[in-house]
């Protein structure tokens, strides 16, 4: 018998399978089986370790996940890495170039972010008979795949209006806000998945399934949006999104791996429309809409 | 990964809230639980649980799904516990010095197969106590590491990644970490007896 004693800390590393290597386990082992004191000593060890185990944790219930998602959703639209986060974090010098001449046509993109985010819900005050009767014509318009004028609806804007008149504006506006906050978040995720693959590596074989699948997504979302938009007057934003829904159609049902020239093809056609940066800058204008500071980068332009 | 998981990772990436709320309600009991073991409280442990999905929301576009879903939230959740843990006054809990009160003579003993107590242990509540005393005396890193290795049966090489630690200094942490448990604990776990045991562990004074 071995008559030097374990240590606790060999008898703690023994217990856990940390001793070393196997020779070294193997004689820890064989010491315990022939030395009574060391045994007692690992038996006192264990049944401290055994009281640790009665620790009961709480259980939080089922509803917990619930409650905790309900808890962080506020933050995480100010948590996710939106418009500010990405606008400041570098890109590659391509995007930035590309960025940079697209400003002239971009200039089309601020139109329409100023047509959405801007004075347009104060113009949008239908006079008291127009009311239904534009409520009821955009309706018959989206069935019919045309698309009312803001100039027509201007048009129709009286200088004073009774309450009614004025509810039917504020609902007007309550639309035109849900739709805006709709939209930019559809738009946010779409210039996520369209960033990922135009900055994905190149190589002889590039596999987009990921951002195909998510395309593909998109695609079905992007219609219901573009239909809404037609559906409430907003030609400019249904036109940003029949934008969008070309290039998110032409990765969805492009194939899912791709050889570096075919890579190269849709990448540039993508930065080529521009829509990265027309998303972004619609973004802008909602957040400045909403009077969130706007992201504040150097980068634009 | 588990094939939800990995789907609504996916979706998540994307934007999909929805999607991040399917990963959030189907881990966060687990997130929460080794967030109370690794804080001893039920406000701490909900508020690393919350900090917790708020940080794999902002980082979910770096999981790279080397790792499961549950592994990635669980490392973030230890990251977070251990932050918390520094920040926070080290404190007590009940004190240790007055023994148990309501302990048997003799302490208590375990079961033949030393894995459940006998019925006769009708002081549960004092146990709890002791328990959560004890590691309460534990140092953040000390803390973290039995729980991870004892609790969570993680590798040493996780825990001294988590802890930024070589597995040297990792084996120290726990063999520490056991050492204060087991003095905290020697009133409620060892009988009188003489021994070796007995010599070292009776009368235990508690380290600051």
């Amino acid at each position: 018998m071995n008559l030097n004693h374990l240590t606790e800390e060999q008898l703690v590393l023994h217990h856990y399978g940390d001793a070393g290597d196997e020779a070294e386990a193997a004689s820890v082992a064989g010491h315990l089986r022939e030395c009574p004191a060391c045994q007692a000593e690992l038996d006192g060890l264990l049944r401290a370790l055994s009281a640790a185990n009665q620790l009961a944790v709480p259980d939080p219930g089922e509803s917990y996940g619930a409650r905790v998602f309900a808890r962080i959703q506020p933050s995480l639209a100010k948590g996710w890495p939106g418009w500010r986060d990405r606008l400041a974090s570098p890109k590659p010098g391509w995007i930035l170039a590309g960025r940079r001449w697209a400003w002239a046509g971009g200039a089309a993109a601020l139109v329409v972010a100023a047509f959405v985010a801007g004075d347009r819900v104060a113009h949008r005050q239908p006079a008291p008979a127009a009311v239904p009767q534009a409520a009821q014509r955009r309706g018959t318009e989206a069935q019919a795949g045309t698309t009312p004028t803001g100039a027509e609806e201007r048009g129709s804007t009286a200088p004073a209006e009774p309450a009614s008149a004025v509810a039917a504006a504020d609902r007007e506006r309550v639309r035109a806000g849900v739709l805006l906050v709709a939209v930019s978040g559809h738009l946010e995720r779409s210039e996520v998945a369209l960033s990922e693959l135009v900055n994905s590596p190149r190589g002889p074989e590039v596999d987009i399934s990921e951002e195909r699948g998510r395309a593909r997504d998109l695609v079905a979302e992007n219609r219901l949006y573009r239909q809404t938009a037609l559906a409430a007057g907003e030609p400019a934003v249904a036109g940003l999104l029949d934008d969008l829904e070309r290039a998110l159609v032409e990765v969805a049902n492009g194939p899912s791996r791709m050889n570096e020239a075919e890579f190269d093809r849709v990448r540039r056609r993508i930065v080529q429309q521009d829509i990265l940066f027309k998303i972004r800058v619609f973004g802008e204008r909602v957040r400045e809409a909403e009077g969130r500071p706007a992201a504040g980068s150097g980068l634009r332009g | 990964m588990d094939d939800h998981d990995a789907h609504d990772v996916a979706q998540a990436r994307a934007g999909s809230e929805l999607a991040f709320r399917r990963l959030v309600e189907r881990h966060a009991r687990g997130v929460f639980q080794l967030a109370f073991r690794l804080t001893g409280s039920e406000p701490d442990a909900d508020d690393v649980v919350q900090e917790t999905f708020l940080k794999a929301y902002r980082e979910l576009k770096r999981f790279e799904a080397r790792s499961s879903f549950r592994t990635w939230v669980h490392r973030i959740t230890v990251n977070c516990a251990y932050d918390m843990l520094r920040q926070r006054p080290r404190h007590r809990g009940e004190s240790l010095d007055a023994g148990p009160a309501n302990a048997p003579a003799g302490g208590i003993e375990l079961e033949a197969d030393g894995t459940s107590w006998p019925d006769r242990l009708a002081f549960g509540a004092e146990i709890q106590g002791r328990v959560r005393a004890a590691l309460d005396l534990l140092t953040p890193t000390e803390r973290t590491a039995f729980v991870l290795r004892h609790f969570e049966g993680r590798s040493l090489e996780e825990i001294g990644e988590a802890l930024g630690l070589r597995t040297g200094a990792t084996k120290h942490s726990i063999f520490r970490a056991v050492q204060k448990m087991r003095r905290a604990l020697a009133p409620l776990v060892d009988p009188a007896t003489p021994g070796k045991a007995e010599q070292e562990l009776r009368p235990f004074q508690v380290q600051p």
